[in-house]
């Protein structure tokens, strides 16, 4: 049986919990190092990418989940760990926000590119390999290039950005810009894994 | 205005109506889609909301202590003109911020930016939402305009988060569209004390109705709503889920990384700290031992570890509630 970790240091990793419970999936919250014993895959859920990034240092979460993606374990970030994924993150209004991340795909993302909360919103994404699903851009970052063996799969039409990546795939990395977890898309679910069954 | 006249005017509207629906039904053949994004909507709101779960909203005068609470890991600011510290040492009508101060702080951070509006002030909510404010916070902190009723808050795009002292009193706020509460706690005083107090009650509350529920007895959870003005609706789903509808944050008094710990254990899902932070002498390093321990907060090593990042000698002296007079608490403003 599959057995799927959260990143649970802030954000909505609940909801993330929950859904995996109701696919009759084996979930645990990650909080130490010890947790990623026996891990087959690991979901760094939404929340503010600042937060979980400085809070994944303090205890090596950070170093552990590098070693993880390396060592072939897949790894889904959504909104917030997409952001902590990337390997250049910008900011749509502050430029250059000199933050921590994983530096583990090769994809550049603006953060809050489609605007502030007023501007949030739900819409249907066509994702290459799933299909049609609605999901929910919450202050979102947008995926705006990706280079080496990174491919964008999803893209989103939004006035303020014109055409953009809204999610992308790197081996046995998955990164979404919005929430699959708010709207309870499922299909990303088992999309996310059937990637570690490969 | 004539009944014949009336009439006619009626059928010219109704004309007029006509001609507009046909107008969009054509727009739609011609394969224009209007509006594919859905903005504002309940879920959206919740959505964001959610994402602060865990995490620690600090209060901020400028943009300075704001670059300090987002270097420390803060899931969001609070503008305010003054600390509320300093609101109850100045006294007067406290009303919301400059504009121009949130717009700046807007402009330098990427967390999200929430700023306080009157009770009852639809027009400074409006206001905020019009520059792009990410949370509201309609609060007892500044000065009530209206000691009736508070801002219809469903009229809003932007969420809402609103103060409560009980259940019943977070129920209603939720019933008028807030997304999110937060304990009343009494703001400014570096006491933890009230915001322990209040969650307690809002917890005991909670017990009581899941207890009905789970016994059965709907008849008990009429005569709550009855007794304390309550929609039966909010009650009922409070008594099934067992907690409160919407997300919950402890505010008021927090002034060390053990108070909010000790609000996280309590069942808040996050934590506002008001002055507790930059009316400390170790703002930079209280602010990371806050964000830590509310994150950690059941593992108490690691509080250990946060409490000790922190001076006791550094800490606000703050002020024993019991030596308020009635007129000073701002908890029991707008109920």
């Amino acid at each position: 049986m599959v057995k799927v970790g959260v990143v649970a240091l802030q954000g909505d990793f609940l909801e993330h919990l929950q859904l995996l419970k109701e696919l009759r999936v084996e979930a645990i919250p990650v909080k130490s190092i010890k947790d990623f014993n026996g891990l087959d895959a690991l979901i760094i859920p939404g929340g503010e990418s600042t937060t979980i990034g400085f809070l994944m240092r303090v205890k090596g979460v950070d170093k552990a989940i590098v070693e993880f993606v390396e060592s072939g374990g897949v790894v889904m970030g959504t909104c917030a760990g997409t952001i902590l994924l990337a390997k250049s993150v910008k900011d749509r209004v502050v430029g250059d926000t000199g933050q921590f991340t994983l530096k583990l795909m090769d994809i550049a993302v603006v953060r809050n590119a489609f605007g502030r909360q007023r501007d949030s919103f739900i819409a249907k994404v066509m994702v290459e390999g799933v299909g049609e699903i609605d999901v929910a851009f919450i202050r979102a970052p947008a995926i705006v290039e990706a280079w080496n063996d990174a491919k964008i799969i999803a893209y989103i039409e939004h006035p303020a950005t014109n055409r953009v990546g809204a999610a992308a795939i790197e081996k046995n990395m998955l990164a979404l810009a919005f929430h699959p977890e708010i709207t309870k898309s499922i299909a990303i679910y088992n999309y996310f894994l059937d990637m570690v069954k490969r | 205005m004539k009944l014949v006249d009336s009439y006619m005017f009626l059928d010219e509207l109704r004309n007029l109506i006509y001609k507009l629906l046909e107008f969009r039904d054509s727009v739609r053949e011609e394969g224009l889609e209007l509006i594919p994004l859905r903005i504002g909507t309940p879920l959206v709101r919740y959505g964001f909301i959610s994402m602060l779960k865990g995490g620690v909203i600090m209060d901020v005068t400028n943009e300075e202590q704001g670059g300090i609470a987002e270097d420390a890991g803060a899931v969001g600011v609070m503008i305010l003109d003054k600390l509320p510290y300093d609101v109850r040492a100045a006294g007067g009508v406290a009303r919301t911020a400059d504009l121009n101060v949130i717009v700046r702080v807007m402009e330098t951070l990427t967390i999200p930016v929430s700023a306080k509006c009157r009770i009852g002030h639809a027009e400074e909510a409006r206001l905020l939402e019009e520059i792009g404010v990410d949370l509201i916070d309609e609060s007892e902190v500044l000065t009530p305009v209206d000691e009736k009723a508070h801002i219809d808050k469903w009229m809003f795009k932007t969420p809402f988060v609103n103060g409560a002292r009980s259940l019943p009193e977070a129920l209603r706020r939720i019933y008028e569209g807030a997304s999110m509460i937060r304990t009343k706690g009494e703001p400014g005083t570096g006491n933890v004390a009230e915001a322990v107090k209040h969650m307690k009650l809002v917890n005991r509350d909670i017990a009581t109705l899941r207890g009905y529920y789970m016994s059965g007895d709907v008849e008990a959870i009429w005569v709550y709503c009855k007794e304390n003005k309550v929609p039966y609706e909010l009650a009922l789903l409070t008594a099934k889920l067992g907690r409160l509808p919407v997300v919950n944050f402890a505010a008021g008094g927090i002034a060390t990384p053990a108070d909010a710990a000790l609000m996280m254990w309590l069942g808040a899902d996050g934590v506002f700290v008001g002055s507790g932070i930059f009316k400390s002498s170790d703002p930079e390093a209280r602010a990371r031992a806050i964000v830590l321990a509310t994150s950690y907060y059941d593992d108490p090593e690691t509080v250990v570890e946060a409490q000790k990042m922190v001076s006791e000698k550094a800490s606000m002296l703050g002020i024993d509630v019991r030596t308020l007079k009635p007129e000073q608490l701002m908890q029991v403003r707008g109920e």
